[in-house]
């Protein structure tokens, strides 16, 4: 195959008539790379502050069938997942991420929700999995695979229950980057990065539009509010924000 | 995929008087422009950022032997693995060898237009190999053993009842009295049928909506979910792609994909945008072991530098398909190749040659649809034009055609005769109309009169109006 890589190679060059760039031009190609500079981006979440932007998140994710329940501190989360799972008629058990971030929670609380921690199986129905980033600007998650956040979570079970603390919603696409660029002990990046909008969708039949497709057919985000004037007001219910 | 372009008159005729096709591009016809004209007004900044696309597309273009060179680094360096391909038989081979390698006999597809240009599903199944498409539009249409008639709406030209009686009589092990008359229940019965093939699936293979030198990613966007079970459940995850879905970093594609989504299917953004770098990493619990991205060239390297290069922007977002009043006629299939509609009709020559594809470029009524909705701002009627210029050169439009539009021009050369004939031409055809205004038949004119009336021309050219106009416009 090699020999087709030199011949596309020489083909491009050929077509924009010059030759492999110098030293100068390819360092200046380089320079824009590592420079990952923005592109405009839209105003409608950078121009909001904290509050207007969970709000936001909150709004757009609603409006692609994704629904969200408040809680005040992590202690909420147990508490508020079986009440969604039994409003749902799912039954009590769930595979979890075996994420330390969610060991924080006190899920002896709910002593019936039955919880295995690991990748999803086909026979998975609910999955529970922390989120790296929540974009306000289109109520997009974003996931990110790893040895403690398997893909298969966000995909094989017909119910996917996101935890989205209340400081990662940012605004745009490209904060999440920037986010994941800052953990990001080496240079390459994780396998998957997920940005999920909304529960899996087709229209293919006459474009009528039918949730769960392949993916899950519900996506339930649990928003912690975690300190603040919000800290211990508990749940508040499982559809839409207290207002 | 094996070209019927030639027979586009035909095919198109039959499209026009096929009903279930009439009522089901009835239903797109409206649905796509207005769910996208509601999601640009939505984004103030969305013409800005149509400028931006076309900007980083074009600098993208400008250097693309460095950023797929660097790509390619990128991918190794994740423990991917690149393979170059100037033709659809060296990356069907690819493909071939790398399923071989691991013993594989059944292969799980995501969507790739890629896959359809290079007729992937057909060589596999020659070698022993079965492909099950996963995108339920695809799936139907395999069943069916269609080609997809629009690029992301594969089974645009069906009606439900079409796809009941596919499923009847494709899931035979199924209760035969079920009931399968809701979109709802059809889509269900696709995902359990389909469940037990991804876990199956030895390989999974996707399209990329978009690569990224920087990190070496690919970047599959869908709303099913079915790309992400494809490249999550298999042991190996072929990205079947071509070389000018490079953007240099994540933010590139970001503002791309800003246009993707509204552009296509009126979304704020699909459901799921999915970026994959190489394979399962060390205590990783899922995910492929190996990852390989076929890279296609085809044709597209010798575009660059000619009049259609910037036909390599686009973004197969298909807004250009949903505007055109054409394909809104007579469908996709009438294209009789991978790409239909105004992007097809500049393509699919550049790909498969003018000789084979000729009728495409002229099933055009210059509107101008396609170019004003394209994010990337290809400008395709001019595109179009080209190729009629060419086919003209090349002496491949029909004799008739030719002597006809020499006649004119010879006439067009000399205005002052021009205007003579075409005077006393109007003022003939006036009187001739008669009080009607009209005719039935017209010498000539046959194609046009067959199905309706043509108007009489009122007595005067435009010409000696606008000459009038002028002189009286002088006098004030």
């Amino acid at each position: 195959m090699s020999e087709a890589r030199e011949r596309i190679l020489a083909t491009i060059r050929n077509s924009l008539g010059r030759g492999r760039l110098d030293a100068r031009g390819e360092a200046e190609l380089r320079a824009r790379v590592a420079a990952h500079r923005r592109n405009p981006v839209p105003a409608r979440a950078t121009a909001l502050d904290e509050r207007a932007r969970v709000e936001l998140f909150v709004a757009m994710a609603e409006e692609v069938q994704a629904t969200v329940t408040r809680v005040g501190s992590p202690a909420g989360v147990p508490e508020a997942i079986a009440r969604y799972l039994a409003a749902e008629n799912l039954p009590a058990e769930l595979v979890m991420a075996p994420d330390p971030t969610l060991d924080e929670i006190p899920w002896n609380s709910r002593p019936l929700l039955r919880i295995r921690r690991g990748r999803a199986e086909p026979e998975d129905r609910v999955s529970v999995t922390p989120c790296h980033a929540a974009i306000a600007e289109t109520g997009t998650l974003m996931l990110v695979s790893g040895a403690h956040t398997p893909t298969t979570l966000n995909f094989l079970p017909e119910t996917h229950i996101v935890l989205v603390r209340r400081d990662q919603v940012v605004a745009t696409y490209e904060d999440g980057w920037d986010r994941l660029r800052a953990a990001a002990k080496t240079e390459v990046l994780p396998r998957t990065v997920n940005f999920v909008t909304g529960p899996s969708r087709t229209a293919d039949i006459e474009q009528h539009i039918e949730l769960g497709a392949h993916g899950p057919r519900r996506l339930h985000i649990v928003l912690v509010e975690d300190g603040g004037a919000a800290r211990g007001e508990g749940n508040q219910g499982h559809r839409g924000p207290a207002r | 995929m094996l070209a019927t372009s030639r027979n586009f008159e035909a095919a198109a005729q039959a499209g026009l008087a096929n009903q279930n096709l009439q009522r089901a591009l009835g239903l797109a016809r409206t649905g796509f422009p207005l769910r996208r004209r509601l999601a640009v007004e939505r984004l103030p900044e969305f013409e800005a950022l149509r400028e931006t696309g076309r900007s980083i597309k074009d600098h993208t273009l400008q250097h693309l032997d460095f950023y797929l060179e660097l790509y390619e680094g990128k991918v190794e360096a994740s423990g991917g693995k690149v393979h170059w391909a100037r033709t659809s038989e060296e990356a069907c081979a690819a493909v071939l060898q790398i399923c071989r390698s691991a013993g594989a006999k059944l292969v799980a597809k995501g969507k790739s237009m890629v896959a359809e240009e290079v007729g992937l599903n057909d060589f596999l199944e020659a070698n022993g190999i079965t492909p099950v498409e996963t995108d339920l539009g695809e799936y139907i249409i395999q069943l069916r053993h269609e080609p997809p008639s629009h690029i992301i709406a594969p089974a645009i030209h069906l009606v439900k009842e079409q796809v009941a009686e596919t499923f009847r009589a494709e899931h035979r092990s199924l209760d035969p009295d079920r009931l399968l008359v809701e979109p709802r229940q059809m889509c269900d019965e696709a995902r359990s049928v389909l469940r037990p093939r991804f876990l199956a699936a030895e390989v999974g293979i996707t399209g990329a909506n978009f690569l990224i030198a920087e990190t070496g990613s690919s970047i599959i966007v869908t709303n099913e979910g079915n790309g992400d079970l494809t490249q999550t459940l298999p042991g190996i995850h072929i990205v079947m792609t071509s070389i000018e879905k490079l953007v240099p970093t994540f933010e590139d594609a970001a503002t791309l994909l800003r246009l993707l989504a509204r552009s296509a299917t009126g979304q704020e953004f699909s459901s799921y945008t999915t970026i994959s770098t190489g394979p399962r990493r060390a205590g990783d619990l899922d995910g492929p072991e190996q990852y390989h991205v076929i890279l296609l060239d085809n044709g597209r390297s010798a575009m660059i530098g000619t009049e259609f290069q910037d036909m390599l922007r686009c973004i197969r977002c298909s807004a250009c398909i949903n505007h055109c009043p054409v394909f809104a006629a007579v469908g996709g299939h009438a294209y009789g190749w991978v790409y239909p509609g105004p992007m097809g009709a500049v393509l699919t020559p550049s790909l498969i040659g003018i000789e084979e594809a000729g009728h495409l470029p002229n099933a055009s009524t210059f509107c101008g649809r396609c170019e004003s909705v394209c994010p990337v701002k290809i400008p395709l009627p001019k595109m179009m034009r080209h190729w009629r210029e060419r086919e003209y050169a090349k002496k491949l439009s029909p004799p008739a055609y030719r002597s006809g539009l020499a006649a004119w021009a010879w006439m067009a050369r000399r205005p002052a005769l021009y205007h003579a004939f075409a005077g006393l031409a109007s003022r003939a055809l006036g009187w001739a109309g008669g009080r009607r205004g009209r005719f039935r038949t017209l010498p000539l004119a046959s194609g046009w009169t067959r199905v309706r009336d043509m108007p009489a021309p009122e007595g005067r050219s435009f010409h000696s109006l606008w000459a009038q106009q002028q002189k009286s416009g002088a006098a004030r």
